[in-house]
C-alpha cells in the first residue's frame, strides 16, 4: 500500500500517528464495558429496589458510583490519560470541569437562597402585615 | 510581488533550521485535539442545561412529578443499548487498527442499530408522556427535562447521521487515514454521548423518582 511506503517520510501521514496514539485494545474496550455494567447496574439496584430509607443516602450513592463511571468512560473509552495530545486534553478537560463545577454548584446554591428568601411571609410587605 | 528576490529568501532560510519550532510546528494530530475541544465546549452546554434542570426540576406547577412519569425499567433498558452501542463501536475501532474494512462495516452498522434502538425508546417515551398530557409546557420540571433529555437525544440523531455518512465513505474510498481520522473523531463524540448519558440517568431519573 502506497501510505505505508510514505508513512515514514511523510510527517502529515495521520496514518502512522493513529496506531501511536489510540492504544486501543479488546481487554481494554472490555474492561471498561463490565466495570460499566457493574457500575450501572448497582445504582438502579438501589433505587429500584429501594435499599437505603433516606433519599439524600441513596442520592450521594447514585452521583458517587455516576462518578466513578464517568472516570471509567473517560479512562477505557475515551483514552484520556496525561500523555494524550502532549497534555492538552487533560489540561482542557481540567478547564471544562473547572467551569463544569462552578455552573452546577453556582446555580444552585444561589437559587436555592434565592427559593428560601422568597419564601411566601417573608417580603418586607407581608412582613408589616402577618405579625 | 518581488518573487525572485522572495524565491532566493527561502533556500537560506531552509538551511537555517533555528527559525522553525520543530517540535511545535507540528502537533502529533490536531484534528483530534481541536475535537476534543469541541467536545469540552458541548460538555459546558449540557452543564448549563443540567444545572437549569437542576434548579427547576422540583417545579411540578401542581403538575405530574418524575415519581408519577419515570419508567424505571424502560430508562434501564436505554441505558444498556447505549452501552452496547459504546462497546460495538470500541470493536469498529479495533478493525479498524487491523484494517479491516468488512468487520469495521459491520460492527459500525450494530452500533447504529443499537444508537436506533435508543432513540426509538426514547421517541416512544416522549409521545408517551405528551399523550398522557405531561408536555414540555406543563410546568417548569417537564420544560427542563425536554430540553435536557431532547437535546442528548438530538446529539444521538446526529451521530447516527454521522455514522451513516461514514460507513458509505468507508465503503466507497476504504480506510484511507482520512476516514480514519473521521472514525477516530466520531468515536470520541459516540463515547462522550455515553458519558453525558450517565449523568442524565443519574440525575435526571434515578434521583427524579427518589420521594
Amino acid at each position: 500500500m502506497s501510505e505505508h511506503h510514505h508513512d515514514p517520510h511523510d510527517p502529515h501521514g495521520d496514518h502512522h500517528h493513529d496506531g501511536d496514539e489510540m492504544h486501543a485494545t479488546f481487554k481494554g474496550y472490555m474492561t471498561g464495558f463490565i466495570l460499566s455494567v457493574i457500575l450501572t447496574a448497582i445504582p438502579f439496584w438501589v433505587v429500584m429496589a429501594k435499599v437505603f430509607d433516606k433519599s439524600s443516602t441513596t442520592a450521594i450513592v447514585i452521583l458517587a458510583f455516576a462518578a466513578v463511571q464517568i472516570v471509567v468512560h473517560m479512562v477505557y473509552f475515551l483514552h484520556m490519560d496525561a500523555k494524550s495530545q502532549g497534555g492538552w486534553n487533560m489540561l482542557a478537560l481540567i478547564f471544562t470541569l473547572v467551569l463544569v463545577v462552578i455552573t452546577l454548584t453556582g446555580s444552585l446554591w444561589v437559587m436555592y437562597h434565592l427559593d428560601h428568601n422568597m419564601m411566601p411571609g417573608m417580603m418586607p410587605h407581608e412582613m408589616r402585615i402577618k405579625p | 510581488m518581488n518573487a525572485p528576490h522572495g524565491g532566493a529568501t527561502a533556500a537560506p532560510a531552509a538551511a537555517a533550521p533555528s527559525f522553525y519550532l520543530t517540535k511545535e510546528h507540528h502537533p502529533e494530530n490536531g484534528t483530534l485535539l481541536g475535537f476534543w475541544l469541541y467536545l469540552m465546549s458541548d460538555c459546558l452546554v449540557f452543564a448549563c442545561l443540567f444545572a437549569c434542570y437542576g434548579v427547576l426540576g422540583r417545579n411540578y406547577a401542581a403538575g405530574p412529578s418524575g415519581a408519577d412519569l419515570f419508567e424505571l425499567p424502560l430508562v434501564a433498558l436505554n441505558t444498556a443499548l447505549l452501552l452496547f452501542s459504546s462497546i460495538t463501536y470500541g470493536f469498529a475501532m479495533l478493525e479498524m487498527q487491523r484494517q479491516r474494512k468488512g468487520a469495521v462495516l459491520m460492527w459500525l452498522f450494530i452500533t447504529g442499530l443499537f444508537g436506533a434502538g435508543f432513540l426509538g425508546i426514547e421517541l416512544y417515551e416522549f409521545a408517551h408522556l405528551i399523550h398522557e398530557g405531561a408536555g414540555p409546557q406543563r410546568s417548569a420540571f417537564l420544560s427542563s427535562f425536554f430540553t435536557l433529555v431532547g437535546t442528548h437525544g438530538l446529539h444521538v440523531t446526529f451521530g447516527i447521521v454521522w455514522l451513516i455518512t461514514l460507513m458509505v465513505q468507508v465503503g466507497k474510498h476504504g480506510l484511507i487515514p482520512a476516514n480514519r481520522r473521521r472514525l477516530m473523531c466520531l468515536s470520541m463524540f459516540w463515547h462522550f454521548l455515553d458519558v453525558v448519558w450517565i449523568g442524565v440517568f443519574t440525575f435526571v431519573y434515578l434521583m427524579g423518582v427518589l420521594p
